[in-house]
């Protein structure tokens, strides 16, 4: 979809600039005449809430490591003293930790889109492969933060993950060891976090500049799942789709603000406001609940390496998304099969959720191996099976004529 | 693009104004948190807050080092020979013009309280040396007398006096 560069700029100084860095075409191209499937929905908005949301997340960072100290005997208070003493430092504290949620919110959503259009299908199998990377740099940008506040969750959650790696046989005990830097969570592991949790979201960055670029080559999907076929099925990014994006990060920020101002702990465990104490482990041991669908799925194998191995097949069975599904239609809306295993998917991963939060007994853990039975089903079993048996309805001829009928 | 008429195009104006005007403050109000909490925070404001000398233990011609907001501040228990030789200086001759009486405080002439920071580039003039009984600051050369003033060297102004009043005959509060 991209084609050269139409961008004219009249003032004398950005042809001057434009013969040495063409960067106005490259933003020109990219962000304002960039073509853009003239039917994108709502749930297309959730790329530029998420850039919107890295930025909030770094600049709110960046702030906050003005005011972190990262050793044991002083990370705990020095939070307390960005919560007391620095001016606004409430906010920008409340804005981080609310932000970190509301950015998985926001990629959840995103995720979810991809899968009920068919986005992850050919040519756009890169482009998705891209996100699963820039949602597992995220889970460990998340985590690291996390353990940074060095509160009673912060600490045993550090333990726990760190720990799944002595489940890989033979060299597993060095891996954790080679992890803390010592012979248990500690100074050493507090320190590299602080370290990696400022670089990795650079690397998102950058992963995100590689993203954008992926989906500018192939072009947008679009609810109908039929690629643009004239200029009547596409229109300029800039005022639509920009517009359409800052509207709603408008309503985006203001479910954040109700976070941030009303409720700022309430997606927070309160053990994490006890200093950590490598002695005393806390009665129950919950991960934020972005990670609880995953929680859940590791305990509900009984045995230690396969729970582990369960664990990240999890989150790697995504990348292999374009091809376990097997139908040659995109686009959920079309088919009307994978719609209803999509939205059980959909309960499957909600219902993990829960049962993430909730103790390992009981029906508990009868749901949540239920659960995770569908969840690897959905992609090992249904979605190949789909391809082959499903008979999906008929497309439209094209964008213009769905959106505007056959007189289009 | 179909033509509209004037009254359309300028509620769209308005619309667009409006928004531009909200979306400005709004970015405003959003860089006020972001630029302020690089200020001092309330504990180093606390921890700013006026220290109490006890001046008693402090000899005749002694020169004590204490800490203010950080700063490094000289209390130089003057002896009767140096406080003649800061009033008997001729004050136009001075690079900065000032006289003794008005940097120490009334019925107090004994007592000089400076902040110890060189005027020139800001290191810790050192104590009882160089030519004019005072201070000489290594960094540069300059050198101040028995009221702290500048006399020779690169500095521009006499040594700071921080505010400071006296408790009782023998007790400073500074700040």
């Amino acid at each position: 979809m991209s084609g050269h560069s139409t961008y004219q700029p009249t003032h004398p100084a950005l042809q001057w600039l434009e013969k040495r860095l063409p960067i106005g075409g490259l933003i020109h191209s990219s962000f304002i005449a960039y073509p853009t499937p003239r039917n994108l929905n709502y749930w297309w908005t959730f790329g530029g809430i998420l850039s919107f949301m890295l930025g909030v997340q770094i600049i709110t960072g960046i702030i906050l490591a003005m005011h972190y100290t990262p050793h044991v005997d002083l990370a705990f208070k020095s939070v307390e003293t960005i919560m007391r003493d620095v001016n606004f430092g409430w906010l920008l504290r409340y804005l981080h930790a609310n932000g970190a949620a509301m950015f998985f919110l926001a990629v959840y959503i995103h995720m979810f889109r991809g899968m009920y259009y068919g986005s992850y299908k050919e040519p756009r199998e890169v482009l998705w492969i891209l996100g699963v990377i820039l949602y597992l740099l995220m889970m460990a940008t998340g985590f690291m933060g996390y353990v940074l506040v060095w509160g009673q969750m912060s600490f045993w959650a550090a333990t726990v993950i760190t720990n799944l790696f002595s489940a890989i046989p033979v060299v597993g005990d060095t891996i954790v060891t080679w992890l803390w830097g010592g012979y248990a969570v500690g100074n050493p592991t507090l320190n590299r976090f602080y370290s990696l949790h400022y670089l990795l979201p650079f690397v998102i960055a950058g992963v995100v500049v590689l993203h954008v670029w992926a989906l500018h080559v192939v072009g947008q999907n679009n609810p109908t799942g039929v690629e643009p076929k004239s200029d009547k099925d596409t229109v300029p990014f800039t005022p639509y789709a920009t517009v359409k994006d800052a509207f709603l990060i408008v309503c985006f920020c203001l479910v954040y603000a109700w976070f941030v101002f009303y409720i700022p702990n309430y997606l927070g465990h309160p053990d994490n406001y006890i200093p950590a104490n490598p002695a005393v482990t806390p009665a129950e041991i919950v991960p934020e609940w972005y990670y609880l669908p995953f929680y859940a799925i590791l305990r509900s194998i009984p045995n230690k390496l396969l729970g582990v191995i369960a664990l990240f097949s999890s989150i790697g069975i995504l990348a292999f998304l374009p091809w376990l599904d097997t139908s040659k239609v995109r686009s959920a809306r079309y088919r009307p099969l994978y719609r209803q295993f999509f939205w059980l998917f959909v309960i499957a991963a909600v219902g993990l959720g829960w049962l993430g939060s909730k103790p390992p007994e009981g029906i508990y853990v009868i749901l949540a191996r239920v659960f995770t039975a569908y969840y690897f089903g959905f992609f090992l079993i249904v979605l190949p099976l789909l391809g082959i048996f499903e008979k999906p309805k008929p497309l439209p001829n094209s964008i213009s004529e769905s959106v505007l009928g056959a007189k289009a | 693009m179909t033509t509209v008429s004037s009254a359309e195009h300028s509620r769209r104006d308005f619309l667009y104004i409006a928004t531009g005007a909200v979306g400005a403050v709004g970015a405003a109000a959003v860089l006020v948190p972001l630029i302020a909490q690089m200020n001092p925070d309330a504990s180093t404001i606390a921890a700013g807050a006026p220290v109490e000398i006890d001046l008693a233990p402090i000899a005749d011609g002694q020169i004590v080092k204490v800490f203010w907001r950080s700063k490094p501040i000289f209390i130089f228990h003057r002896t009767k020979k140096e406080i003649e030789e800061a009033q008997n200086v001729n004050v136009a001759s001075l690079p900065d013009p000032e006289p003794d009486s008005e940097r120490v405080k009334k019925g107090h002439e004994q007592w000089l309280v400076l902040i110890g920071i060189c005027t020139h580039l800001g290191c810790i003039p050192l104590a009882h040396q160089g030519e004019f009984g005072g201070w000489f600051c290594p960094c540069h050369g300059s050198q101040y007398d028995t009221a702290g003033r500048i006399r020779k060297g690169p500095a521009p102004k006499n040594l700071f006096l921080p505010p400071y009043t006296f408790v009782s005959d023998t007790k400073i509060r500074i700040g």
